[in-house]
């Protein structure tokens, strides 16, 4: 049987080449990215801001968005925005933090729902308060941040701290990647996306924790080789893996992006985004990060030994 | 590395197989689960998002627990000083203390001493903490009896554990399936109720405080003259809502004494009934014997005088004691439909809050809404799940199937632990789980390279695997765990469908490291054993 090889079993793509090429490029998406999140911003959704959304299904027919919009106006709740989320009967509904605190929340939904009962089915209702919202900001940034420290210290710990920061480096740039996917399609900004954000964040760094053990068994083998040359070979030694990885996990997503429905398809699509931008970051950030880092002036050597006790430098040298 | 000793290949396979039986009862019809032992009996819950269901996150209102603590505070002090025959000046609230002041040559000492009687230990007898609820302090010619923020706060707490009581009984009454009532930080209690259809319902319900008292109504001056001036001292002005539907189209003044005859807390049953002289609903309550007592003595005193109903600082009605009350039961008559009487009798019987609960968040999701996701989330998973299984097969052929066993095997234990917690399936944990099909493959991946990087450099087949093996694992391990805490984080902060998210992947890295170490190994070494193959098909 003949079997499938997306990446060739002997590569030595020079990646330290690309370096300049690559930095360039990443340097040129998170600029753009600011500036869209300043200019554009990110579509917040009502986890975040407050507010009310609620999912509603006709009784009867396809839905008339124009008609329900004059007829909402009655409802003095602000601006509603209306779409159709899914099908033509189906319509999501969506109006910002109301005046009067926790109550006066409820007492908006109430007034809606008086106008739309009548031949509409609820299917979803999500109502979010001032004090909710401003406690789930908080504990979205507390759980990025401390996400990417307790990764920076086990990898302090299992590896040099040049390695902790090219991989704290790699993860902000993903976070950026994925902010920018958020940016541009103004996709909804709410709870999801963290989950979406803190997902790839271990994704990539899962990704770049292979690449970086390869780096450190071959700085073990091959003391005297140039940083640039053995980030290469590691690179392109795990370069199979990290492809068959990224499509296993790919092929996954897809599969919930276009049959998982319409609530998570933001969720799915995101992640599909951070794949490609994690495994991209791996290779093309982390690593040769390492080389600005002085990674081989620290003394870094045979010193610790975990791995490769029964190596004799054959599965190195192959390729060399 | 590749010898597999009798009894951890039984091991192994013990753990696949506790999991596989521990998984199984999901999939079963109700009526075998049934006849199971209780202790097979595991299974997922599926989330609010999935079955439907009304999620509400509630506050108790802790200012209103403030207000309230610090008037019994001061109706205490009036009562400490009263009983020792000490004039006051004046008494007052001051932030978070009551002021007060006696007159002139009045025994500040004495006042002193028995204001002193009035803080406790929290927690009473068995108080652990030493801390007093209020501190009393002298300055100048003025007392002040100060609330402690350890006070404070165990009132609040107490307030919240009361109100969970009173969430419960209400939501019982309702006859719904399994509702969570727990509590959430300092002040919070969170309400899932599966299957309930009708938030606005629930929010009816809960919402309510339901605090009933019965008071007389002051006739020494009319409304109109109470409201033009001042109402008496010891009376204040409250309203009777007259409504239209769901519309306050008047408000009634009424002249009310402040003093209660009796309230709600002395009721032992009310229900709702139709009186069919008066062709309206109404709701016939039951006092208990010493509410029977002091409404028979009050109505025996006032005869032909109105009193009046008084729910939640609002006027229910104020009827006019026509004869003396004697049986310790009555009727509350208010424009009540069907519903409201129905609502209002369960408030009785359930109880009052002690301080109102406001909605912060509410998540419902319909049924019908629920059944989409759950179809849609099965069939994502399985095509997802597919894609992933060709994809390997075709990369690494026999050596593919191996790895798709062990993501088959470590799906099977993600279901099994999941059963064994008890957790709730949830939307994104479904996506969790396929995600976890995508990245489990991962390990095995490790490994194979690692075998054809070991065959390429010329090695023996056996070498080959044992070196793959023993090579990738501390990659494995590395990778693995910086992912396993990010999910743990994730767990420990998100809330609802996010925390089910962060479960299965969380579950999913930890099964995946073990079917890769050992299952796949121990399929590989079966392979070794049976075949003693030359070549390594990959």
């Amino acid at each position: 049987m003949r079997l499938l090889r997306l990446i060739p079993d002997d590569t030595s793509v020079p990646f330290m080449k690309f370096r300049p090429f690559a930095f360039g490029l990443s340097a040129l998406i998170s600029i753009a990215t600011i500036i869209g999140f300043l200019t554009i911003g990110l579509n917040i959704g009502i986890d975040f801001k407050g507010g009310t959304l609620v999912e509603l299904q006709t009784k009867q027919g396809n839905a008339n968005i124009s008609e329900l919009r004059t007829r909402l106006q009655g409802a003095n709740v602000g601006d509603v925005q209306l779409q159709e989320f899914g099908g033509p009967n189906l319509v999501m509904l969506r109006y910002g933090e109301q005046p009067g605190g926790e109550p006066g929340q409820q007492a908006a939904l109430r007034r809606v729902r008086a106008l739309i009962d009548a031949d509409f089915e609820v299917r979803r209702t999500e109502v979010v308060g001032p004090t909710v919202s401003a406690e789930l900001v908080q504990m979205s940034v507390v759980g990025v941040i401390l996400s990417i420290l307790a990764v920076l210290i086990y990898l302090w710990i299992r590896f040099e701290w040049q390695f902790a920061v090219g991989a704290m480096i790699a993860t902000l740039h993903d976070v950026m990647a994925i902010i920018a996917f958020y940016v541009f399609t103004q996709a909804d900004f709410d709870i999801t996306s963290i989950a979406s954000v803190l997902t790839i964040i271990g994704y990539s760094l899962n990704d770049t924790v292979v690449v970086f053990d390869r780096i450190r068994e071959m700085m073990r083998k091959h003391k005297r080789m140039p940083v640039a040359e053995l980030l290469d070979i590691a690179i392109n030694s795990t370069l199979s893996r990290t492809t068959i990885t990224a499509t296993t996990t790919f092929l996954a997503l897809l599969g919930l992006f276009f049959f998982g429905g319409e609530v998570i398809q933001g969720f799915t699509a995101s992640m599909l985004v951070g794949v490609i931008v994690g495994t991209y970051s791996s290779i093309f950030i982390a690593a040769p990060i390492l080389i600005y880092l002085g990674l081989r002036e620290g003394g870094f050597g045979a010193v610790r030994s975990d791995a490769g006790e029964d190596g004799d430098g054959a599965s190195g040298k192959a390729k060399v | 590395m590749l010898s597999f000793t009798r009894w951890k290949a039984t091991l192994i396979l013990m753990a696949v197989f506790a999991t596989m039986l521990l998984a199984v009862p999901n999939v079963m019809p109700q009526s075998w689960v049934d006849k199971l032992p209780r202790a097979l009996r595991t299974h997922m819950t599926l989330g609010l998002d999935l079955q439907g269901g009304v999620h509400l996150m509630l506050q108790v209102d802790s200012d209103e627990v403030r207000r309230s603590m610090l008037e019994n505070l001061r109706d205490d002090v009036r009562r400490v000083l009263r009983d020792s025959r000490l004039q006051v000046q004046n008494l007052g609230f001051q932030g978070n203390s009551v002021v007060v002041r006696l007159r002139e040559g009045q025994n500040n000492e004495l006042a002193l001493t028995e204001l002193r009687k009035l803080p406790q230990l929290i927690g009473g007898a068995f108080s652990t903490s030493g801390q007093y609820d209020f501190e009393v302090s002298r300055q100048g010619d003025s007392f002040v009896v100060a609330a402690t923020d350890a006070g404070t706060r165990d009132k609040i707490s107490r307030a919240v554990t009361q109100s969970i009581e009173v969430v419960r009984r209400r939501i019982d009454q309702l006859g719904t399936t399994e509702p969570v009532i727990q509590r959430q930080g300092i002040d919070r209690i969170l309400l899932q109720v599966p299957g309930e259809r009708d938030p606005q319902r629930l929010k009816a319900i809960i919402g309510q405080t339901a605090k009933l008292e019965f008071r007389m109504v002051d006739q020494s001056v009319t409304p109109e003259q109470a409201l033009a001036g001042r109402p008496p001292a010891d009376s204040v002005i409250l309203y009777e809502e007259v409504k239209e539907g769901n519309r306050v189209v008047q408000q009634v003044p009424y002249v009310i004494q402040r003093r209660i005859i009796v309230s709600g807390e002395e009721l032992v049953d009310a229900q709702a009934a139709f009186n069919a002289q008066q062709a309206e609903w109404v709701v016939n309550f039951r006092f208990n014997s010493s509410g029977g007592r002091k409404f028979a003595q009050a109505t025996t005193e006032n005869v032909n005088r109105p009193f009046a109903i008084i729910l939640d600082n609002k006027v229910v009605s104020a009827p006019v004691i026509r004869e003396p009350i004697l049986g310790g039961s009555g009727q509350i008559s208010g424009r009540f439909t069907a519903e409201s009487s129905a609502n209002l009798a369960l408030l009785l019987r359930a109880g009052a809050l002690p301080a109102p609960l406001t909605v912060v968040e509410e998540r419902t999701v319909g049924a019908s809404l629920g059944q989409d996701s759950i179809t849609s989330g099965t069939q994502a998973a399985i095509i997802g799940s597919i894609f992933v299984l060709i994809y390997i097969f075709a990369t690494y052929g026999l050596f593919g199937l191996f790895a798709n066993l062990a993501v088959i095997v470590n799906v099977v234990m993600m279901f099994g632990l999941l059963s064994l917690l008890g957790a709730t399936l949830t939307l994104p944990g479904i996506a969790g789980i396929v995600l976890t099909v995508g990245m489990a493959v991962d390990s095995n991946v490790l490994i194979f390279e690692r075998i054809r990087e070991e065959v390429r450099s010329g090695r023996s087949v056996i070498a080959s695997i044992d070196g793959g093996f023993t090579k990738a694992m501390g990659t494995i391990m590395d990778a693995n765990i910086t992912q396993l805490l990010t999910s743990i984080i994730l767990f420990y902060l998100g809330t609802g469908p996010v925390k089910g998210f962060a479960l299965t992947l969380g579950l999913g890295i930890i099964t995946t490291m073990f079917t890769a170490i050992t299952f796949t190994r121990y399929l590989v070494v079966i392979w070794l054993r049976v075949f003693k193959p030359a070549r390594i098909p990959m």
